[in-house]
């Protein structure tokens, strides 16, 4: 009986997780097909002719050719893959030199208002962006930014959520460490590079692999604060591309999910524990 | 961590005040016109429509995606390390998957000649207009669960972890069935837990747009417009004045379920 259970939730998970887990490998097999085949495949949803849109688990006549387009014949998707690249890592740089700081100094200083500002970041990253698009194009008008890749990067360099997580990791240093790095005459600086960074690192770690996710695949902003489409993130280009061009379209998808997914593989650990400090006390 | 807070002042807390300022002036000029701007937010009809379905949207998603992932962490749990990790990455994969790599995807499954209705025909159930009437909420409603089930499903896990095993042991001594355990043992020793993640996804689910955007623009289905559709077309239009207000009316609620969030993280 017991055993009987254990296999069931066992098949259950397995084929839950593999339905969640399966746009992934569409768009991997869907990138490998030619258009004759997606043509046939697709055809009801594409041409709109009678009948319904099927799919093959694998591709019947593989090929590469969508890929040798992307790579060779379509600069448009490098140039906004480096946009989406700019933005990501321009706002992790912000969130590193301003964030980091503004985290531990909130963690391990008795500050002014340090409670009152611990309540405005949690307000804030809970904030939809929509609450404060507004203020935004506000500020970045005046501040001449608009039409920028700035417009992304300069409000996402704030963002307070990653001041949120770090400044959790943070706190759950224990004090008596510093303490006697004090004594022993650490500078404040100096404990900060030599103790809080190391001892801090998973948190640090969690905070940039979510937000890179996050930053990734970022629509709202750009949305509205970029008109020019040469400034465009992929995830405004991708959805511009004709039906009619599927493999390509399929192609261009995967290949869009390949940096956020080798984040993903690599820093699994540290998403977990960045999703878990918002609701457990260190 | 000086020039940190100079900027979220900078970029956030000025400017919003600046819109609550806003939010009290008439659009055209510097006039003060008191609680007007409000007053023609809460009569606007697209304001109530966009209310009403965010709530709903909030209602049904809710309770769905907390006990799915619920049901799903408890079932996990009880595997090895290793397989929990496994299932662990499948169910966070959507996580991974930035929204505009599987709209195609999307419209691929939900077209009236797509996957779905393929399905659907193949089961001799005729097929539905999925993105143009009523049933494009469900969509939105499977493409939350999709996106949040993992997330959601790391919290149980971890609120489920922090139950001594020694206290299980006792109960199956005792004889304890495994319902019993979970009603008598697990839901109240994770109580305190099950409140924050209420709240978690409370505030998450307010933020469900890039999905609905893609699939559906910004005039999507009736029953799928959302407030956040409607705060596009208000800065679309340059409705600074009703955006002003519905900014700050906005800001407030969640400030209210921020606060209460904060409320337990200090009980513990």
């Amino acid at each position: 009986m017991r055993k009987a259970v254990k296999l069931f939730s066992a098949a259950l998970l397995t084929v839950s997780g593999l339905l969640t887990a399966a746009p992934l490998f569409f768009l991997f097999c869907g990138s490998l097909m030619g258009s004759g085949e997606l043509g046939t495949y697709l055809g009801p949803y594409i041409y709109h002719t009678d009948g319904y849109a099927m799919w093959r688990l694998f591709p019947l006549y593989p090929t590469l050719r969508n890929l040798i387009r992307l790579v060779l014949d379509s600069p448009e998707f490098f140039h906004m893959f480096w946009n989406t690249m700019a933005v990501t890592l321009g706002i992790l740089a912000g969130q590193f030199l301003f964030g980091l700081p503004a985290a531990w100094g909130l963690a391990r200083y008795p500050v002014f208002g340090r409670r009152l500002f611990y309540m405005l970041c949690i307000l804030l990253m809970m904030l939809p962006f929509q609450v404060t698009m507004l203020s935004a194009y506000l500020v970045l008008n005046r501040l001449g930014l608009l039409d920028t890749l700035w417009a992304v990067i300069a409000p996402g360099a704030f963002s307070t959520f990653s001041v949120f997580l770090m400044y959790r990791f943070f706190c759950g240093i224990p004090e008596e460490i510093l303490e006697s790095a004090r004594i022993d005459g650490a500078g404040e600086f100096q404990i900060f590079v030599r103790i809080g960074f190391p001892l801090g690192a998973s948190g640090i770690l969690s905070a940039f692999v979510l937000q890179f996710l996050e930053c990734f695949g970022m629509i709202e902003q750009p949305l509205v604060f970029i008109k020019k489409k040469s400034l465009w993130p992929l995830s405004l280009y991708l959805p511009e591309i004709e039906a009619q061009q599927a493999g390509f379209a399929l192609c261009c998808s995967f290949v869009a999910l390949l940096p956020p997914l080798l984040v993903f593989g690599m820093g699994q650990k540290y998403l977990e524990a960045g999703i878990t400090a918002g609701a457990i006390r260190e | 961590m000086l020039p940190g807070l100079l900027g979220i002042a900078v970029f956030y807390l000025i400017p919003f005040g600046d819109v609550v300022r806003r939010s009290f002036l008439q659009m055209s000029g510097e006039a003060f016109c008191g609680m007007d701007n409000y007053r023609t937010v809460f009569s606007n009809a697209a304001f109530r429509l966009a209310a009403k379905n965010t709530a709903r949207f909030v209602l049904v998603c809710l309770p769905l995606l907390l006990v799915l992932s619920l049901l799903l962490a408890l079932l996990a749990s009880r595997f090895s390390v290793r397989l929990l990790t496994v299932f662990k990455s499948a169910f966070l994969l959507p996580m991974a998957i930035p929204a505009a790599s599987v709209v195609l995807l999307w419209r691929l499954l939900f077209d009236v000649n797509g996957f779905v209705n393929g399905a659907l025909h193949g089961m001799g159930i005729s097929s539905v207009d999925w993105m143009n009437t009523g049933a494009a909420f469900a969509v939105l409603v499977f493409s939350y669960i999709w996106k949040n089930l993992g997330y959601t499903m790391i919290l149980w896990l971890a609120g489920l972890a922090s139950v001594p095993k020694e206290v299980y042991e006792a109960a199956a001594i005792d004889g304890a069935k495994s319902a019993a355990r979970f009603f008598k043992i697990t839901l109240p020793l994770i109580r305190p837990m099950i409140f924050t993640i209420v709240v978690i996804s409370l505030l998450n689910s307010f933020k469900v747009f890039r999905e609905a955007y893609l699939v559906s623009g910004n005039y999507p289905q009736e029953s799928i417009y959302l407030l956040q559709h409607l705060f596009n077309n208000w800065f679309l239009d340059l409705s600074v004045d009703k955006m002003a207000a519905g900014s700050v009316v906005l800001a407030l609620v969640i400030g209210l379920f921020v606060g209460i969030l904060a409320r337990c993280w200090e009980e513990r």
